[in-house]
């Protein structure tokens, strides 16, 4: 099914997460950020980033992972994204959210 | 004669250890493997034992039976690999030089890697059972057991046969309902995910289960620490699950040797390519099973499918030919539903397990996706097959090493 926002019309999945990283922008970003109920600030970006750059190179997402990668600790990215973090922060990064095989 | 060293007699090792032996002797080539253990399990009989459906004669082995005439085991621990020298060294002290390397070292649990799981309440009120040691003594405290909380927790992916607690939740509701006591116990399931199921079809066709078992879900749930004194879980928001009983699965690991050789990832999984699995190591380093970090599942169905293609590609690669980027991520994997009912998933990298008839389209005999008898069977015949066939490296008839779409519910896509 197709989402817009801020005017940018992007495919989203039956739980809103993006099918295609092409079609994400910034604006994308801020406007699920918005659903979520996330303030987006210049260290939430960088995880955002961060998030992007594992998923272009196949390199499989957890929250040890990210807790290592330098960008923040695990209390921070909680701190940035309540309510299950690597949740949330994948929706707004328009990559799909971690799933296991069933 | 050339070296072909596997590290690792477990499933994936034995199985390539079958499969290469009477293929590479008249290549010039012999085969060595190494192993710390004597004793081979059957894992996926650790689900088993801690209700007594199994004895522990079921699930253990001597390595030394499956390894075939002509390979010669080591009973050792390994130190590390010096791929610039092509060697590995072992904690003895000696060194086993190689022409080709075999990682098969799978994963096992680090319950040290979260603070308060090991201690005084390890194997008292916390509990694993991934290992022989953790569902012997699990068996032991559920026969005594008298009721109250049941937590199966999940610390972190990936884990080793990712439905195994899915199914440990299922059997206790059988296990306590066969014992009278059901309603003396509550069953929580704890997941770091977003929930029991997080694929679209089986989320929808099989939901209903964890409400009929009447077992809770908290998802979403990243542990910070066991707090085993006032025995609670506490996640890093700051959520807390009490338990009385926990069952956890804890982070999965790859071997430490890994770690210490300079190669392999956070979780010392060796870097493998998904389609080859040549590693990115170097040419003359494969890798297979659980020990690797391709995105498949660590099962002992996908080391099975895995070493049939394994196998092809190290006799391409002796006979300098370019390997085949074959392998698609096949696994199959029965899952115990309770009350002598089983699911069946077949699915791959891209394919998410959908509803269908296996192997035969409409005829099964198994059903995909669905509760059945069958699949029950399936399951139980599964530990014959995998003593007399799998590890031996006998190919098991009408199932491919790659996934097939026939007999499967797809919706096509547009």
């Amino acid at each position: 099914m197709e989402k817009t926002y801020e005017g940018i019309s992007v495919d989203v999945n039956e739980e809103g997460y993006l099918t295609d990283l092409s079609q994400w922008t910034k604006e994308v970003g801020n406007g699920i950020a918005k659903e979520e109920g996330v303030e987006m600030t210049d260290k939430h970006w960088e995880v955002i980033n961060y998030l992007q750059e594992q998923y272009r190179n196949e390199n499989p997402l957890n929250i040890r992972k990210v807790g290592k990668s330098g960008v923040v600790s695990i209390k921070e990215f909680y701190a940035l994204f309540p309510n299950g973090p690597l949740k949330v922060s994948s929706r707004v990064s328009g990559i799909p959210k971690p799933i296991s095989c069933i | 004669m050339k070296n072909i060293l596997i590290l690792g007699a477990g499933t994936s090792g034995t199985m390539m250890a079958n499969h290469l032996q009477s293929k590479v002797a008249k290549k010039g080539y012999k085969i060595t493997i190494v192993d710390q253990e004597e004793t081979h399990y059957y894992q996926p009989g650790f689900l088993f034992l801690p209700f007594d459906l199994y004895k522990p004669k079921h699930v253990k082995k001597s390595i030394k039976k499956f390894i075939p005439k002509g390979a010669e085991l080591i009973n050792e621990k390994i130190d590390k690999v010096d791929k610039d020298n092509n060697q590995v060294l072992l904690q003895n002290g000696k060194a086993i030089n190689y022409d080709i390397l075999i990682i098969a070292t799978g994963t096992d649990i680090a319950p040290q890697e979260t603070q308060g799981m090991l201690g005084d309440h390890w194997h008292k009120s916390v509990f694993d059972f991934y290992t022989y040691e953790g569902a012997k003594n699990l068996r032991d405290k559920l026969r005594e057991w008298k009721g109250g909380k049941l937590v199966i927790h999940v610390t972190e992916m990936p884990i080793k046969c990712p439905v195994a607690p899915l199914e440990f939740s299922f059997l206790s509701d059988s296990f306590f309902i066969n014992k009278g006591m059901r309603d003396k116990v509550d069953i929580t399931f704890v997941t770091p995910l977003s929930g029991a199921f997080t694929k679209p079809t089986a989320t929808k066709e099989l939901t209903y289960l964890l409400e009929q078992k009447n077992i809770n879900i908290v998802s979403d749930f990243n542990i910070e620490q066991v707090d085993g004194k006032n025995k609670k879980i506490i996640d890093y928001g700051g959520k807390e699950v009490d338990y009385d009983l926990l069952v956890t699965i804890p982070t999965n690991m790859g071997d430490s040797f890994v770690e210490r050789s300079g190669f392999g990832d956070e979780l010392n999984y060796v870097p493998t390519n998904k389609a080859t699995l040549q590693t990115t190591v170097k040419e003359n380093i494969f890798a297979v099973g659980d020990a690797t970090n391709v995105p498949a599942s660590k099962a002992g169905s996908v080391a099975h499918f895995e070493a049939e293609i394994l196998t092809e590609n190290i006799l391409r690669y002796i006979d300098g030919k370019e390997l085949k980027d074959k392998f698609d991520g096949h696994a199959n994997c029965f899952i115990e539903t309770g009350h002598g009912k089983a699911l069946l998933i077949d699915f791959n990298y891209t394919q998410e397990p959908v509803t269908g008839t296996f192997p035969f389209p409409s005829i099964g005999p198994m059903s995909l996706l669905k509760e059945t008898h069958m699949n029950h069977m399936g399951k139980l015949a599964f530990k014959w097959i995998y003593w007399n066939m799998l590890i031996k490296g006998k190919h098991i008839p009408f199932v491919s090493a790659t996934m097939s779409e026939d007999g499967k519910n797809i919706e096509k896509k547009n």
